[in-house]
């Protein structure tokens, strides 16, 4: 067999490896995202029942809150950027980030300082590499988050804007994550998450009217309790939502490249028969010539 | 009239059916809930959640933190991660 040959046999090999391996990558997003809307559909239940609260207090009185009232005395702001923790996802870490520095530059535009809080791995080498500063970061299962990370994130966020100016308190607190639309379809999304803003007719229409409620121990006691987790379940629910655009991106990312390995193979074999006919043009021609000089001597 | 009950943590939901009454710790107090309850919006203390089912034996949860609302004979029980964790669905 001739050098050019066996070079594209190579080839051939080794792009079908390679397809292998990304149909697996494929099977196994696939299979996730089930899970993943599947739990963002568990998750609702209690999404629902904690937004319905915070709207029944916001309607039935105009207390002031801490964290829905605008704080004046920093210009630092949080940003919580939700990207994944590996890559093969296509461009959904690239999209992501790519929103998240237009807001970086339109809040620092404001005269804002921005104090980064990122979650999964990419963005956390992203900023890394570009020498940006993070107060903190989260790193893995961003394809399969935990309440208690959420949690814990929330809960740093809290802190840092219930934290005095002096001690690195923030006035407002971005997230920008992936919304999951459907599978072909997620979008970077940007939310102002604190302070909090419009809870009034936060309730789905078509609820009918909230009665009257009694509070217990009172209205401002409810709100503490209620807000806190009303944050929380937000971060959660971007986090799942985050989850299962990761894993759609991944898995299209995945048929992409399985689509471009098959159009490598046959580009290979087709290469790999011209050269093959070229050898055995060559040999003829070789033999016939041969042949007509041993007959002319 | 039963009472439609949801127990619900942030990642599940724990409980979810139709109940005649459903006892909770309230902030001032166990409160127990029967049909035509007037709405309320609580705190909830460390504790015990009783749900008497229309039927089965009642569902009792320990709690230790979340809040509890009562409106038009719909009960939802709002549980913290911490508290549900220990927790399997029952029901």
């Amino acid at each position: 067999m001739g050098g050019q040959q066996r070079v594209y046999n190579q080839k051939i090999r080794s792009t079908e490896t390679l397809k292998k391996m990304f149909r697996a990558m494929e099977l196994i997003a696939a299979s996730r995202i089930t899970k993943a809307r599947e739990r963002a559909g568990q998750a609702a239940p209690y999404t629902r029942a904690i937004t319905r609260a915070v709207s029944a207090v916001a309607t039935h009185s105009n207390v002031e809150h801490r964290l829905t009232s605008e704080r004046t005395d920093t210009n630092r702001v949080a940003m919580l950027v939700v990207t994944a923790d590996r890559g093969q996802a296509g461009a959904y870490s690239a999209t992501v980030l790519r929103e998240a520095e237009r807001l970086r530059d339109v809040l620092r535009s404001e005269g804002k300082e921005v104090a980064l809080y990122v979650t999964g791995r990419r963005g956390v080498s992203f900023y890394t590499f570009r020498g940006v500063e993070m107060v903190q970061t989260w790193t893995g299962d961003s394809d399969n988050p935990k309440v208690d990370v959420a949690d814990d994130i929330a809960d740093t966020l809290l802190q840092a804007f219930a934290a005095p100016a002096d001690q690195g308190g923030v006035a407002e607190m971005h997230v920008v994550y992936t919304r999951f639309r459907s599978m072909v379809a997620q979008e970077p999304r940007v939310i102002r998450m604190l302070p909090l803003e419009v809870v009034e007719g936060v309730a789905e229409p078509g609820e009918g009217l909230l009665p009257l409620y009694e509070f217990e121990p009172g209205e401002v006691e409810v709100l503490n309790a209620l807000l806190p987790r009303y944050i929380r379940s937000r971060i959660f629910n971007a986090l799942l939502q985050a989850a299962a655009s990761e894993l759609a991106a991944r898995q299209r990312a995945m048929r992409a490249a399985v689509d471009n390995a098959e159009d490598l193979i046959s580009m290979y074999t087709r290469l790999k028969n011209t050269a093959r006919q070229a050898e055995i043009t060559q040999e003829i021609s070789e033999i016939v010539s041969g042949a007509d000089a041993l007959a002319a001597s | 009239m039963p009472l439609n009950v949801e127990v619900v943590a942030p990642d599940r939901v724990l409980w979810e059916g139709e109940a005649t009454s459903v006892s909770a710790p309230a902030a001032e107090g166990s409160m127990g809930v029967l049909a035509g309850h007037q709405p309320v919006l609580s705190v909830l203390r460390p504790g015990r959640v009783i749900v008497t089912p229309t039927q089965g034996s009642s569902v009792e949860l320990e709690v230790d933190g979340g809040f509890f609302s009562v409106d038009h004979d719909r009960v939802t029980i709002v549980l913290d991660a911490s508290a549900a964790a220990g927790l399997d669905s029952v029901g």
